[in-house]
């Protein structure tokens, strides 16, 4: 059994400390078990469901990027399928 | 909580008594290197620039060079110029001891008629400030003398997850107990800012926080350049960081959770005590070289995929919660926090750890890359040599 750490209730992904293959089965710490669908190298990050291309990746509860293709549920999350957006910062001044 | 550290005159505490050997410029660089090599107590930094510079490089050159002399783990400096760069030794002499009490001797290559000329006047003057240095007797020092660095270099998903957190714990408990800890990379807030921006005291350092990103990016794009193209590093998508809002999400968490008090400039001296934050580069090497500049006692070092780097006049003491690169790079990180990740360690049981580690090393204990003599530098600049 492979574990996987999630950071925050609104996650959608979590991140694996170990190497997964496709077929493991992933017990995500604090959560519930999902099958890996691909193979997923160690601190890297497992999508936890169903993820489109331009829906949000959420870590930490926060925005780490958005999807640049569909991710299956227990896919592989990493920079050849998400990218940084660019920041808002006038709308955070205060 | 005290420590035995070394009471300067400014009223700052150091934690070493190195006798400074230090360049105006690259071609002061070599010869330095060869004087402090001849005088036990002696450390020197390679320096790659000083000259053919414009205005802002050049102020930045003098921002490090007058911040490294005035640290607190200084005793005294030696100065070794070559004759003609942008500013000479004997003017930076003047200005550092504008600054401070501490003996500063300065020589010039093309006055003396060569480096070996230099050399001989240069080990006599090292020498003799050793000696001297040698009876400055350690003292009992509250903690709150102490400034942490705080930094992160060659970082992975465990660094956000559990070195990180760790050191953040550290931050606020040394906070609690009256120290100050400085955290910087500003560019590593990107896609964090707002988070970070949550701590400030007031309105004004808010603003400043999310203003440091905006004007980063700006500056960046003025060049053409995007700093998302750098950021993540190579090493960084490897060890499972996928963007730059993600590696940044992880890296604010070592500043801890205490209210920011002041928002400085690179290789500015803090006028505060409590959480602070500098802007530098994501740089660890450019961003270490700041906060020592900045009168830093010491550096703790998060890393997840394992660095070597060292700084010549502040011990850097370095965590990995990678329990594969502890194993593998044991030689040169001090402290193992790969238990927070194997669940037979809480983030509040690393930071009591490393609240044990700093303190060791405020009271003489030298890190790995203390010992092993490491003197890793980069100087900021704003635009290219002139």
């Amino acid at each position: 059994m492979i574990n996987a750490i999630l950071l925050d209730a609104k996650d959608n992904v979590a991140t694996c400390t170990a190497a997964a293959k496709a077929g493991d089965k992933i017990k995500i710490l604090g959560g519930d078990e999902i099958f890996c669908v691909e193979d997923i190298p160690i601190w890297h990050k497992v999508a936890l469901k169903e993820i489109c291309k331009g829906d949000k990746i959420f870590k930490y509860g926060e925005i780490i990027g958005e999807a640049s293709s569909d991710i299956a549920k227990g896919g592989w999350v990493s920079h050849e399928n998400i990218f940084s957006v660019p920041r808002d910062y006038t709308s955070e001044m205060i | 909580m005290n420590f035995l550290g070394y009471k300067r005159a400014d009223g700052r505490a150091g934690i070493r008594n190195h006798v400074l050997i230090l360049p105006t410029c690259a071609c002061g660089s070599e010869t330095a290197r060869i004087v402090a090599s001849q005088i036990r107590g002696a450390v020197n930094i390679i320096f790659n620039t000083g000259c053919s510079d414009v205005q802002a490089n050049t102020d930045m050159s003098q921002k490090i060079l007058t911040g490294f002399a005035c640290n607190p783990n200084v005793y005294g400096v030696v100065i070794i110029g070559l004759g003609c760069e942008t500013v000479p030794h004997n003017k930076l002499r003047d200005k550092i001891k504008s600054m401070t009490s501490k003996p500063v001797v300065s020589f010039g290559i093309q006055e003396e008629g060569g480096t070996l000329k230099t050399i001989e006047k240069a080990v006599r003057a090292a020498r003799d400030l050793a000696a001297e240095a040698g009876l400055q007797q350690k003292e009992l020092c509250d903690i709150s003398e102490l400034l942490l660095g705080i930094e992160c270099g060659g970082s992975d998903a465990t660094s956000g997850i559990a070195s990180n957190p760790a050191v953040g714990e550290l931050s606020d408990k040394l906070i609690d107990l009256g120290a100050s800890t400085l955290m910087s990379e500003s560019i590593e807030w990107i896609g964090g800012e707002h988070v970070l921006a949550r701590r400030a005291t007031t309105p004004e350092l808010h603003n400043q926080i999310i203003k440091i990103c905006a004007d980063y990016e700006k500056h960046l794009l003025a060049a053409g350049q995007d700093c998302r193209a750098g950021q993540p590093t190579p090493g960084n998508k490897f060890g499972g960081l996928s963007t730059i809002d993600e590696k940044s999400l992880g890296c604010i968490r070592k500043g801890g959770t205490r209210p920011i008090v002041e928002v400085l400039k690179q290789a500015e001296r803090p006028t505060k005590r409590g959480a602070i934050v500098m802007d530098t580069a994501g740089y660890d090497i450019s961003s270490v070289t700041s906060m020592v500049a900045a009168g830093c006692n010491a550096i703790i070092f998060t890393t997840g995929r394992g660095t070597p780097t060292g700084n010549a006049i502040v011990p850097v003491l370095k965590v990995t919660a990678n329990a594969q690169t502890y194993s593998w790079m044991a030689d040169n990180i001090d402290v193992d926090l790969s238990g927070i990740i194997a669940g037979d360690l809480t983030i509040g049981g690393a930071g009591d750890l490393l609240l044990k580690k700093i303190h060791d090393v405020c009271n003489g204990r030298l890190t790995k890359a203390e010992a092993y003599g490491f003197s890793d530098i980069a100087v900021d600049h704003v635009c290219r040599f002139v």
